[in-house]
């Protein structure tokens, strides 16, 4: 009881700190959303160039989602 | 039953006194990283090593038939001339095209059996073994059945479409066709992972609670209503599970469809797994297929996230 008096008020601080917009939810969701497009661009039938390019999209995609799965809710 | 205690002393005096004075000197955690290490140190070798030598070979001109020639560092080279190959990109359509429809049809017949054997009918048990039995069978064996299915002239596919169709039986053939073999090879998929996509769907019909539709019942919604409002949004994490697992599954797909059509005829079949096959041992690019290899990786690796997430998802309800 005592620690969480303690450490409430430094992780209500942190909760504030950390910007809204940079929650792990929401980043996630972002993560995915490249991941999802990177894929389509690599298997759609119209563009070679967005073919080139889906590779990158991929991995930027899966590398941001494992950095901000690490975020705080 | 034998006696612990007796078991226990055996094993201290078994012990060599410099082993025993050495362990005592441990604390719990280092024994714990102790019993643990060799396991990391075999999943080092065996996953992660490998993983590293590919990415480092996906750099190089190295050729798995010419180990005496000098490796040479081509930076981005495999990657540019993958992501430029109109080949791979057909390939990579191809895989598309049987992903797509596999778990488009998997999905749907998964989740409409899933939902009939939720009704528990009389001889539900049985039925579900039944529809079980192609998921418990090995690629191999259903590719090689499959193919004598489809043969024009003896293959019983062929004279159920002329029974329902009237097409004569040996007019066509499913594996020899252009048009017709990226279906064949979605037909087979189909029919061996449904069962699997139907547990997935009736595990998530299964933990929807009783007392909601009571209380749909209660308020006079219509099984109609019932479906679209409670049994779909509720099944839907289990199913987006289930396409997801199987659209990773699919993707990688290599043995069945080497099995039915090796790729053929012409590339029509050529999914990127098989592409990957013939660079690395039959054109023996190993730098070249270590690059497409990693691409693939990644891809997957991506796909994987996604599972992760909605597997979470699911875990929150």
């Amino acid at each position: 009881m005592s620690l969480q008096s303690q450490s409430s008020p430094s992780n209500g601080a942190q909760r504030k700190r950390w910007p809204r917009w940079a929650r792990r939810n929401v980043m996630e969701s972002v993560a995915v959303a490249l991941i999802a497009l990177g894929v389509l661009m690599l298997v759609q039938p119209f563009s070679i160039t967005l073919y080139g390019w889906s590779f990158s999209v991929v991995l930027a995609g899966t590398v941001m989602f494992m950095i901000v799965s690490k975020f705080p809710e | 039953m034998p006696d612990m205690n007796a078991i226990a002393d055996r094993v201290a005096s078994a012990t060599p006194p410099h082993v025993g004075k050495a362990i005592r000197g441990l604390s719990d955690r280092s024994i714990a990283w102790i019993f643990v290490a060799p396991t990391m140190i075999l999943l080092l070798a065996i996953n992660i090593f490998p993983l590293i030598w590919t990415v480092y070979l996906s750099f190089t001109n190295y050729a798995s038939n010419r180990p005496n020639r000098a490796v040479v560092n081509v930076g981005l080279k495999w990657y540019q001339d993958i992501l430029s190959s109109p080949e791979v990109w057909a390939a990579m359509q191809a895989t598309a095209h049987f992903v797509f429809w596999t778990i488009f049809f998997q999905t749907l017949i998964g989740f409409g059996l899933a939902y009939l054997i939720d009704r528990k009918f009389r001889g539900h048990a049985f039925w579900t073994t039944i529809i079980l039995i192609p998921m418990m069978l090995s690629p191999a064996v259903v590719g090689n059945f499959w193919k004598f299915l489809y043969q024009p002239q003896i293959g019983l596919f062929n004279y159920v479409i002329s029974f329902f169709t009237g097409i004569p039986p040996s007019s066509f053939e499913m594996l020899g066709s252009v048009t017709l073999a990226p279906w064949a090879i979605v037909i087979v998929d189909t029919w061996m992972w449904t069962p699997y996509v139907m547990l997935i769907c009736l595990a998530g019909l299964r933990s929807i609670p009783d007392y909601i539709y009571e209380a749909a019942e209660v308020d006079r919604a219509s099984k109609w209503r019932q479906f679209w409002s409670i049994t779909l949004p509720m099944a839907l994490p289990f199913i987006m599970l289930a396409v997801l697992f199987r659209g990773i599954e699919n993707f990688k797909m290599f043995d069945m469809v080497v099995l039915l059509t090796g790729g053929g005829p012409g590339s029509t079949t050529e999914l990127a797994s098989i592409t990957l096959k013939r660079q690395a041992f039959e054109a023996y690019r190993t730098g070249y297929s270590s690059a497409f290899a990693i691409i693939l990786f990644v891809v997957v690796f991506g796909l994987a996230n996604i599972y992760v997430r909605a597997l979470n998802k699911v875990k929150q309800r």
